[in-house]
């Protein structure tokens, strides 16, 4: 048995028949191909599978593709413009040098989107606090505090 | 461009390899999915010893979707998974190795064995399939506690009936037992460093595919040295031809030791694709990687420090217990010897050691490097010792490291190395200063009028790196060299791709060695590729693992480019019709010595894929060169950290409140990337310190701290920022880009200054690791606050 699923994903609309016990990312990775969001866990500690989902820093490990009907879904690889330019939050991540291996990034650059969106005025303690749904094993975190703050800087002044 | 065209050795340039990963376009091994593909489940066993009676298939293989079932039944012609490293007990009889089946034979030696493997065409029915796998169990008593294994009720092999894999020493017994009789004061300790689980974000997957059509392999597997994979799995275990067996370490999600090794994964899954003739996929799920990851740490130590009134160190004694875990895997038997009784002699003139290390079997995971790899643990006992025998004589703890440091060199140390440079003096000042441990008493009266415990303590280490000398690793037991190897390989229009043997997987590679060449040849860092973890590609490569891959890696690059160098300067010289040894190579430019004359380097590159004015009578066309480099020396990093904790006595909670590193790395490439590395390490090392800790239950044998929500990873709000700063300090010797390596660093140096802090606040001579706060509330209640 299938369940008919409709969303956009990074602007573009998506119709496909799924099993109903599809999650998110399952859907993401194996129905579009959009293997930049990761799977680091099953009890949906690590964040790297994060998107968001109407705005909003999502687990998609955590939520069936059925649950998010009818949602804008942005993953990371509808971050950049159609020129292949950096959003300002992955172009500080490069900057501050605040990705290593590169798997925590995907999720860790939508969370500190969504994070710097609710709160643009963030202290480094704050940010710390905001980041905490999101392991990174290769960073010990410091560059990401900064490029989250370099990062919100640089989304106001595009704002 | 970031950077200036010239001179990019010593530059933060950014990473080139930034862009995929920011955009979603890495390719890790579960990304990659094959025409045909299948999957694989694994079952393993819920006991962590127990004999396998029987196991019944038909219902697994009578599921939707399921392609094949294999057990050890299956496999019991095949190979057990080799260990790389051979060691010798004192009595001279080589270490129990126990047959390390790649699908559980006769038992079930831990939680999460692999029991069988079922293959189907969806994960989710190979997992369903896994399922209805019926296993005959019979449970036995398991061996859980390293410090009981030897002689326990519960045997994990025949074939080492008191659970003992070897008894290994190192130093002069009788001379350091006269020095400690000798002693004013003794300062002993007795504890245990931690067992770690290493939780790489990517977990361990593998995407193994026969190809009929010329009878080989092509396997993606998250791996940190694709070479030594490939030697193992076709030549030890499987008896396939090694160049029939194409291994692709592709993006690698992090690896910290825990992705050097072989494993049975990955090997089931190639020998089981030709028997479906389908390509089979699996990938861990994250409590498949805390049940099978190889771990780390986990000693049982009392060490012992003698000295003269003077706080003069005069010997040291240390017995210490490893868990080996429930198999030897691939490098695990050198890690609590050779990396780490080695090492004890630390930044100090301690003229005896010595150091005695007894391997167990047990029914947990096997235990193999996880960053730092026996050094970490080697440094953790020099520095409490250290910290606590100052504490015993009532010399500042800095003072007393000054009194014993080394301070001429080379030094040969009583336990085996020879350290080719350091300053040891320089880098403690400066860590004294950027901690502002001047300012100390005055925080910590401030703390106090809070209610609240500070403490400081230091930790300065020191490491060899550089893997390694490969006559030296031979002697010490090594099967296998510890060179590196690298190709540079120019096209027609001037254009670089270098094909090395390391692998990079978080460190950069793609940047810092494209800086290097860039460097040497004077060329655009844009114009170079750096081209990484294919077997395919790559003549060999030995890997990445214990901060080798610029020292070793490196180094065979830059012995390529200088052939390339060679031999542009031969065809320059035939274009500028001068002689050879006129030839000069400068900013991508060769030149007649004393002359205007020049041709650029791209115009060479040309000339020797168009050779038509060309010495095809003493040269061969084309600008293509590799090198192998084995090292004549470990390299010695080394540096001075200083950690500054306020403890809360009615929580037990400990904050870092600063934290101070100082490293000597001898020359730097790329300065961000290096400072990244210490944030990394030093963030792996206060996880061990404060909250990280792999547990089993001592009477079952499960794993207790099987998932994130019961192992504690540090999370952002965990950690300070570090105080990072890298010291011009002393070049290698003995490499020509005078560099050491930092990749592991911090997780080697900041346990030890961790736990020293949290001892200065409590007042307490111990407090065991990990410092939680229920742990160091019952050190404040044990010392009667």
């Amino acid at each position: 048995m299938t369940v008919n699923v409709s969303m956009r994903v990074n602007g573009r609309a998506v119709n496909a028949a799924v099993e109903p016990s599809t999650l998110l990312v399952e859907f993401l990775r194996t129905g579009l191909q959009l293997t930049g969001t990761h799977v680091g866990c099953d009890t949906a500690q690590c964040g790297a599978c994060t998107v968001l989902v109407d705005g909003r820093a999502v687990k998609s490990c955590n939520v069936l593709a059925a649950q998010v009907e009818g949602a804008e879904i942005t993953t990371i690889e509808g971050l950049a413009a159609e020129d292949g330019t950096l959003h300002p939050m992955q172009a500080a991540f490069k900057e501050c040098h605040g990705l290593q291996c590169g798997f925590c990034t995907p999720g860790m650059v939508m969370t500190s989107i969504d994070l710097v969106q609710h709160h643009p005025h963030g202290t480094e303690r704050e940010i710390r606090a905001g980041l905490e749904g999101n392991f990174c094993r290769c960073t010990g975190y410091q560059n990401i505090v900064r490029a989250v703050q370099q990062g919100a800087q640089a989304m106001k002044q595009g704002a | 461009m970031n950077a200036p065209a010239a001179g990019f050795i010593g530059q933060s340039v950014k990473r080139k390899e930034d862009y995929r990963f920011l955009t979603g376009n890495g390719q890790y091994t579960d990304d990659v999915v094959l025409p045909g593909q299948t999957y694989a489940s694994f079952v393993r066993s819920p006991y962590a010893h127990a004999r396998i009676r029987g196991i019944d298939t038909s219902a697994a293989r009578a599921a939707t979707g399921v392609v094949a079932v294999f057990t050890g039944a299956d496999l019991a012609a095949v190979g057990g998974l080799p260990c790389g490293w051979l060691i010798t007990s004192t009595d001279g009889t080589p270490m129990k190795e126990p047959k390390h089946a790649l699908l559980a034979e006769d038992k079930a030696r831990h939680v999460g064995d692999q029991v069988a493997v079922v293959i189907a065409d969806t994960p989710a029915n190979a997992k369903a399939a896994a399922a209805l796998v019926e296993v005959d169990y019979e449970e036995l008593t398991p061996v859980v506690d390293p410090a009981t294994a030897k002689g326990a009720a519960g045997v994990v092999h025949d074939m080492a009936p008191d659970n003992v894999c070897y008894t290994w020493a190192i130093g002069d017994k009788a001379a350091t037992d006269a020095q400690f009789a000798a002693a004013h004061h003794v300062t002993r300790l007795e504890f245990r460093n931690n067992r770690l689980i290493p939780n790489a974000i990517e977990p361990r997957a593998a995407n193994a595919a026969y190809n009929r059509s010329d009878d080989s392999w092509t396997v993606y597997v998250a791996n940190q040295n694709p070479h030594v994979e490939r030697l193992l799995m076709a030549a030890f275990v499987l008896g396939i031809p090694e160049h029939k067996l194409k291994i692709i370490a592709p993006d690698v999600g992090g690896g910290f030791g825990s992705k050097i090794f072989l494993y049975a994964e990955e090997t089931v899954l190639v020998w089981a694709s030709k028997k479906i003739n389908r390509p089979i996929k699996w990938t861990a799920e994250r409590s498949e990687s805390f049940l099978t990851d190889a771990h780390g740490r986990d000693h049982v130590t009392v060490a012992e420090l003698a000295m003269d009134k003077n706080g003069t160190f005069l010997g040291m004694r240390v017995d210490t217990t490893a868990n080996l875990g429930a198999y030897l895997s691939t490098f695990a038997s050198s890690v609590p010897t050779i990396l780490y009784a080695t090492l004890l002699a630390g930044q100090y003139t301690t003229p005896k050691i010595h150091c005695q290390v007894t391997g167990v079997f047990t029914n947990t995971a096997p235990v193999d490097a996880y960053r730092g790899a026996g050094r970490p643990e080697a440094t953790y006992v020099v520095e409490r010792l250290v910290e606590t025998a100052a504490k015993e004589m009532g010399i500042d703890p800095a003072e007393i490291r000054r009194r014993n440091f080394i301070r001429s060199f080379p030094y040969p140390t009583p336990v085996g190395l020879t350290y080719d440079v350091g300053d040891y003096e320089a880098h403690l000042a400066r860590a004294q200063a950027l901690a502002d441990v001047a300012g100390f008493a005055q925080r910590k009266a401030a703390s106090a009028a809070k209610g609240l415990l500070r403490g400081i303590g230091y930790s300065c280490y020191i490491e060899a790196c550089g893997l390694a000398p490969s006559n030296i690793a031979g002697a010490l037991g090594a099967r296998a060299g510890l060179f590196e190897a690298g190709e540079v390989r120019v096209h027609p229009t001037g254009k670089v791709t270098v094909f090395t043997g390391s692998h990079s997987h978080g460190q950069g590679h793609e940047t810092t060695f494209a800086q290097v060449v860039a460097d040497k040849l004077g060329i655009p860092i844009d114009d170079i590729d750096i081209v990484h973890g294919d077997t395919g590609k790559i003549l060999f490569g030995m890997g990445t693992y214990g901060s080798r891959s610029l020292a070793v890696g490196g180094t065979a690059i830059v012995k390529a480019v200088d052939k390339i160098v060679a031999k542009g300067k031969k065809i320059a010289a035939h274009l500028l019709e001068a002689a050879d040894t006129d030839i000069e190579f400068e900013n991508g430019v060769f030149k007649v010595s004393g002359t205007d004359r020049n041709v650029p380097f791209a115009s060479v590159a040309l000339t020797a894929y168009v050779p038509h004015n060309y010495p095809l009578d003493k040269l061969e066309p084309g600008l293509n060169e590799n090198a192998f480099y084995d090292p004549t020396n470990f390299t010695y990093p080394s540096g001075s950290y200083v950690c500054e904790v306020e403890v809360d006595p009615e929580t037990g909670v400990v904050r870092v409140d600063r934290f101070t590193a100082v490293d000597d790395f001898g020359n730097i490439i790329n300065p961000m990337i290096v400072e990244g590395q210490v944030h990394g390490g030093l963030a792996q090392g206060l996880g061990q310190a404060l909250l990280e800790h792999g547990v089993y239950d001592s009477d079952s044998g499960q794993l207790l701290s099987g998932s994130y929500m019961d192992y504690a990873m540090p999370r952002a709000d965990d950690l300070p920022s570090f105080t990072v700063e890298t010291m011009k300090g002393t070049p290698c010797s003995h490499n020509p880009l005078g560099v050491k390596g930092c990749g592991e660093a911090g997780a080697i140096g900041s346990p030890a200054a961790l736990i020293n802090a949290v001892c200065d606040a409590l007042g307490v001579k111990d407090v065991p690791m990990p410092a939680t706060p229920h742990t160091v509330w019952k050190a404040l209640q044990q010392r009667g606050a």
